[in-house]
């Protein structure tokens, strides 16, 4: 299988400026669909990765929200994952979880956790007490209020984390291919001294990231009419 | 749970490689260590010595605080696996060293820029005006006033980009940079437990980097600043 590739590769390469590495447009314009697969499998561990550790995170916000000694000791757990280096983390997996999306998947939600449980609290923490004050005098019980009043002031805060998050993980997920899990890293290392694949691989992960920032940034806006 | 074993065996006992012939693990983790060490501090302290007077200098005249905030936007869209292709493939000249190097500085720029930018910014304008009005000059009150100041930001910018540069040092030698990474990389030469020693020591370094910074950042931290609320400080990093 590999053999066969490394030959369709090389007749492939046979015009002059893919003998050079160069920026090929005629290349990059044939064999653009050779990206498309990756880049879906991208955007997959990306968003999985992502979800899971929002509602992991956003869980554990509002257990500490109410309970304020948790918040260090979650700070200080999540911030052990956010140092540890996500490949040092695949390949410390890879006897439990073995190689493949479950493994990347643990490792990029690892790393989500921290800023995610941050800007939560974050968040929570700067809701005004004038607006508590007003809920209770509406008579809203603890749970109407977090819902009703916390939440909604909140999700500027709890936004700006998500968007960091997403953007984090779309440049982390580049190394899932070490995890056996493709992605747009997989194209890349197939051949990083030819420009052509660099540029495109490495711009769609950027274009990826700008994507899925702005469409947060879309969701926020609709979940925050008031805002606008 | 043998896997682990072995791998401890890896960090600690030189052994025969997976294909025999070659000595791995124990001693012979030391040169690859220093690599990753030295490929770390040459890529740390060229970012330092351009991120941290842009930063200053930028906070200081408050001029540039699009530029400041959204280098560390699009620093952080750009994977830093795309960043180290990027040097060998256009750059192929150039020793796989430097081009990692490069790659990692710029990886490490944008916080320490950031940071740099939001320390400078943050130090009460009384604390300047008090400075100008002693006759101070804007080198002095940079160098005397707002670094000091803006020291515990700047130290946790450099943390940030540290631990990142190390983490990112590790797949360097898939571009030919022998780093801690190699027993990572090449499973076949390594063996399993040459990947989840390596993994290991890979990942104690970033925590003790993180630490070690961290110790650092409270120790210049000036008394006066220590005693306000932290909460001000906690949204910088990352």
């Amino acid at each position: 299988m590999i053999a066969v590739l490394a030959q369709l590769q090389i007749q492939e390469r046979a015009d002059s400026c893919v003998a050079d590495d160069g920026i090929c447009p005629g290349w990059i314009a044939e064999n653009f669909d050779r990206y498309v697969a990756p880049f879906f499998q991208h955007v997959f561990l990306t968003l999985v990765s992502v979800a899971i550790g929002f509602a992991i995170a956003f869980a554990l916000a509002l257990v500490a929200h109410r309970r304020r000694w948790l918040v260090a000791p979650v700070v200080q757990v999540t911030g052990i994952l956010y140092t540890l280096p996500s490949v040092a983390v695949f390949f410390l997996l890879l006897p439990i979880t073995g190689r493949g999306n479950t493994t990347a998947i643990i490792a990029l939600v690892a790393y989500t956790l921290l800023i995610l449980f941050r800007n939560v609290i974050t968040g929570l923490d700067g809701v005004p007490d004038e607006a508590r004050d007003a809920g209770r005098g509406m008579g809203f019980t603890e749970r109407q209020l977090l819902w009703r009043v916390e939440l909604p002031l909140a999700l500027p805060e709890i936004f700006a984390g998500l968007r960091i998050a997403v953007t984090s993980t779309v440049g982390l997920a580049a190394l899932a291919f070490l995890a056996g899990a493709g992605g747009l890293g997989d194209a890349l290392f197939d051949d990083y001294s030819f420009r052509s694949n660099v540029l495109v691989a490495g711009g769609l992960c950027v274009v990826l990231a700008a994507a899925l920032d702005l469409a947060v940034l879309g969701v926020q806006r609709l979940l925050t009419p008031w805002a606008r | 749970m043998n896997d682990f074993v072995d791998a401890i065996q890896f960090i600690f006992r030189s052994q025969e490689s997976q294909a025999g012939g070659a000595r791995i693990g124990g001693a012979e983790n030391l040169p690859l260590l220093w690599d990753h060490l030295e490929v770390t501090g040459a890529a740390m302290l060229l970012a330092i010595a351009i991120a941290l007077p842009v930063g200053l200098i930028l906070g200081h005249t408050g001029r540039g605080a699009f530029a400041a905030i959204s280098v560390s936007n699009v620093g952080r869209a750009v994977p830093s696996v795309a960043l180290i292709a990027f040097f060998i493939a256009f750059f192929p000249r150039t020793s796989a060293f430097v081009n990692v190097t490069l790659a990692l500085a710029l990886l490490a720029i944008p916080p320490i820029l950031t940071n740099a930018y939001v320390g400078v910014r943050q130090v009460s304008t009384d604390a300047t005006d008090a400075a100008r009005g002693m006759g101070m000059s804007h080198g002095q009150i940079i160098r005397h006033v707002e670094l000091p100041l803006a020291l515990p930001l700047i130290f946790g910018g450099i943390k940030i980009s540290t631990v990142n540069v190390i983490a990112t040092a590790t797949i360097a030698p898939l571009v030919g940079v022998l780093t801690l990474g190699d027993p990572i990389i090449s499973g076949s030469v390594y063996g399993r437990a040459g990947q989840i020693g390596a993994s290991i020591i890979v990942a104690a370094l970033a925590v003790a980097a993180e630490v070690g910074l961290s110790a650092v950042q409270r120790a210049v931290t000036p008394t006066g600043v220590k005693l306000q609320n932290p909460k001000r400080r906690a949204q910088t990093s990352p």
